[in-house]
């Protein structure tokens, strides 16, 4: 059973998430801002937090930036309304092990808790089109060669999803078990929250509406 | 005894404060800030006033300030006496000396009480530059007439020993004929009109610039207000109306979503201009015609070519998402487009039912002529991947040179 806080200042989504999610998880709590989110998820300690991008008091990076910074091990999904590369990468570069859009289906999301409460990363597919996009635009030299760029696997990966790929279906695609399919996401995760390359936020930026 | 009190308590009551000396940023006695705190001006107005008085007017305003040091009590302070701010003692000395000097060299200080003039328009000039110091006056914001009014007192003060000074000037021209004394009392009047003029040109520059802010901001809201309208409650009243075909609903919400989306979180494109808002482009509208939720991923941009290999592209693509959104019964259509170095790549996907691409008659133009024989009569290709149960993926790619 994964215990999954809902952090939404919306109630009628919380509501609606709470009903569409499956029996194999159980909602341990509701927070509506960034003070009752904190103090929720110090209270409950729960497997997944699913966090929502835009909220009064700072928004979800804030309450990523409080809860992770105190040393928490407390796993995050984010979930939005919003399609700004600079929102999506914010809260990944703030430490969420993955970013879904609101319009998600219940067993779609029921499935990406069940991915972030093991360990793994959750793209969607316009994350994957934006970490593709974010990557691929690199003309500075990079700092560190390991972690600014993707390897071919990598990309391969991350295209199948930006094409609608489930995990299932990339695996099957390119003869390889969906755990390895994990991995390579969970890497280049690990990749888009450590690399330093300032090409990364300057790319969100550059993207958002001026 | 009981006369005195009440004396004492009604002086203790009266709206006006007494003048003391502060001990605190004093220079010399701290009379010249008390007096400053009494008038509302600025001490340094006060202490160039004296300084000029005594100068000018033969040791006046030494004499002046002497007296009021002996009649104006202290004020109370608690602790050590604080240090006296010798540089600025010796700032202002020095420019007492520097008019001195001047005075000296141009003979002005032997004019004696013809000077007193000059000395007027100086300290009128000085109390107006002393409101028009923006520096000085961080809440003077909203506009130097309002601060005008505001100390509408001063403004006249100012005036009337400027004008005074301009007097004193046109005397000076009669009696002395000396050209330098009416060329100084010139100055002075000049610069008295320009201290009293600035202030106003200042406020008026200001009041224009925040002027054209709110402008600005007047006009975003009057497009967000146009947005809202137009759309959002254009689309929630059709909803209301056809709220028994929960299919129409689904996709007025969806175009609604689409549109807004656009709006907040993509920059304006031109959609003949680019591959990647042409794609979208279709895919909103072929989304709108079969109600269809299409997910478009877009990675790199490409200007569209003249020779017109990506609009044949473009039309395969449009053919293939509105075979999936007619044919395919799936609920949703992935589109993923990407353009890398010189090629262009777009996928179609649904999770449809698929079919047997063999078994496709011959005269089914759809996928034959409009999206494979179209692909390679530029010189592209397309590749169909499907099978019963499994879904269709369109694969369309064509390499363009960049310009």
């Amino acid at each position: 059973m994964t215990r999954v806080l809902i952090v939404d200042d919306h109630r009628l989504f919380r509501s609606g998430v709470r009903a569409e999610l499956g029996d194999s998880i159980e909602v341990v709590g509701e927070a509506e801002d960034v003070e009752t989110a904190v103090r929720a998820i110090a209270e409950h300690q729960p497997d997944v937090v699913l966090l929502d991008v835009h909220m009064p008091g700072g928004g979800g990076q804030e309450v990523l930036r409080r809860v992770l910074g105190s040393g928490s091990q407390v796993r995050f999904l984010a979930l939005s309304v919003s399609d700004a590369a600079e929102d999506v990468i914010g809260v990944i570069r703030g430490g969420a092990r993955g970013y879904v859009t609101k319009n998600i289906s219940g067993k779609e999301l029921t499935d990406a808790i069940r991915r972030v409460a093991e360990g793994d990363a959750v793209f969607s597919p316009r994350l994957a089109g934006f970490v593709l996009d974010a990557f691929a635009s690199s003309e500075a030299p990079s700092i560190d060669p390991e972690l600014d760029s993707l390897t071919q696997r990598e990309r391969e990966v991350l295209r199948l999803i930006a094409r609608g790929y489930a995990y299932k279906e990339i695996a099957k695609e390119l003869f390889i078990s969906v755990k390895t399919v994990e991995t390579h996401v969970s890497s280049v995760l690990r990749k888009l929250q450590l690399s330093n390359r300032h090409e990364l936020s300057r790319w969100a930026t550059a993207r958002r509406l001026v | 005894m009981a006369d005195q009190k009440t004396l004492a308590e009604q002086s203790g009551d009266r709206p006006y404060r007494r003048m003391m000396r502060p001990q605190e940023g004093r220079l010399l006695g701290g009379v010249a800030q008390g007096l400053a705190t009494q008038l509302k001006l600025d001490p340094v107005v006060i202490r160039l006033m004296f300084v000029l008085l005594t100068v000018v007017v033969q040791g006046a305003g030494a004499v002046a300030y002497a007296v009021l040091w002996m009649v104006t009590p202290r004020q109370p302070y608690e602790g050590p006496p604080p240090q006296r701010d010798w540089s600025q003692l010796a700032a202002f000395s020095a420019i007492g000396m520097a008019l001195f000097a001047f005075g000296w060299l141009t003979g002005a200080s032997q004019g004696g009480i013809g000077m007193l003039p000059f000395a007027m328009g100086g300290i009128g000039a000085l109390i107006l530059w002393q409101q028009a110091d923006p520096e000085r006056r961080k809440t003077w914001v909203s506009g130097a007439s309002l601060s005008m009014r505001k100390n509408r007192v001063r403004t006249l003060l100012g005036i009337v020993l400027v004008v005074i000074g301009g007097a004193g000037f046109l005397a000076a021209e009669g009696e002395l004929p000396q050209i330098r004394d009416s060329l100084m009392f010139t100055v002075v009047v000049v610069g008295g009109l320009a201290v009293i003029a600035a202030p106003w040109l200042a406020g008026l520059w200001k009041e224009l610039q925040l002027e054209r802010r709110e402008r600005i901001r007047q006009e975003e809201r009057a497009e967000v207000a146009a947005m809202v309208h137009d759309s959002v409650l254009h689309t929630l009243t059709l909803i209301q109306r056809v709220a028994h075909d929960p299919r129409e609903v689904s996709r007025l919400a969806r175009s609604q979503e689409r549109e807004l989306r656009n709006w907040l979180y993509q920059p304006a494109q031109d959609a003949d201009a680019t591959l990647a808002a042409a794609v979208r482009r279709i895919a909103a509208e072929e989304e709108d015609a079969h109600g269809v939720p299409i997910e478009v991923v877009c990675v790199g941009d490409i200007d569209l070519d003249p020779a017109g290999k990506l609009g044949a592209t473009l039309k395969a693509s449009r053919q293939a998402m509105v075979n999936a959104a007619k044919y395919s019964e799936s609920p949703s259509i992935s589109v993923y487009a990407e353009v890398e170095g010189e090629e262009v790549t777009i996928f179609v996907k649904d999770r449809g039912k698929g079919f047997d691409l063999e078994a496709v008659p011959l005269d089914r133009m759809g996928i034959r002529e409009s999206i494979i024989g179209r692909m390679e009569r530029h010189g592209g290709a397309a590749r169909i991947r499907t099978e019963p149960g499994e879904g269709t993926e369109v694969m369309l790619t064509m390499k363009v040179e960049k310009a």
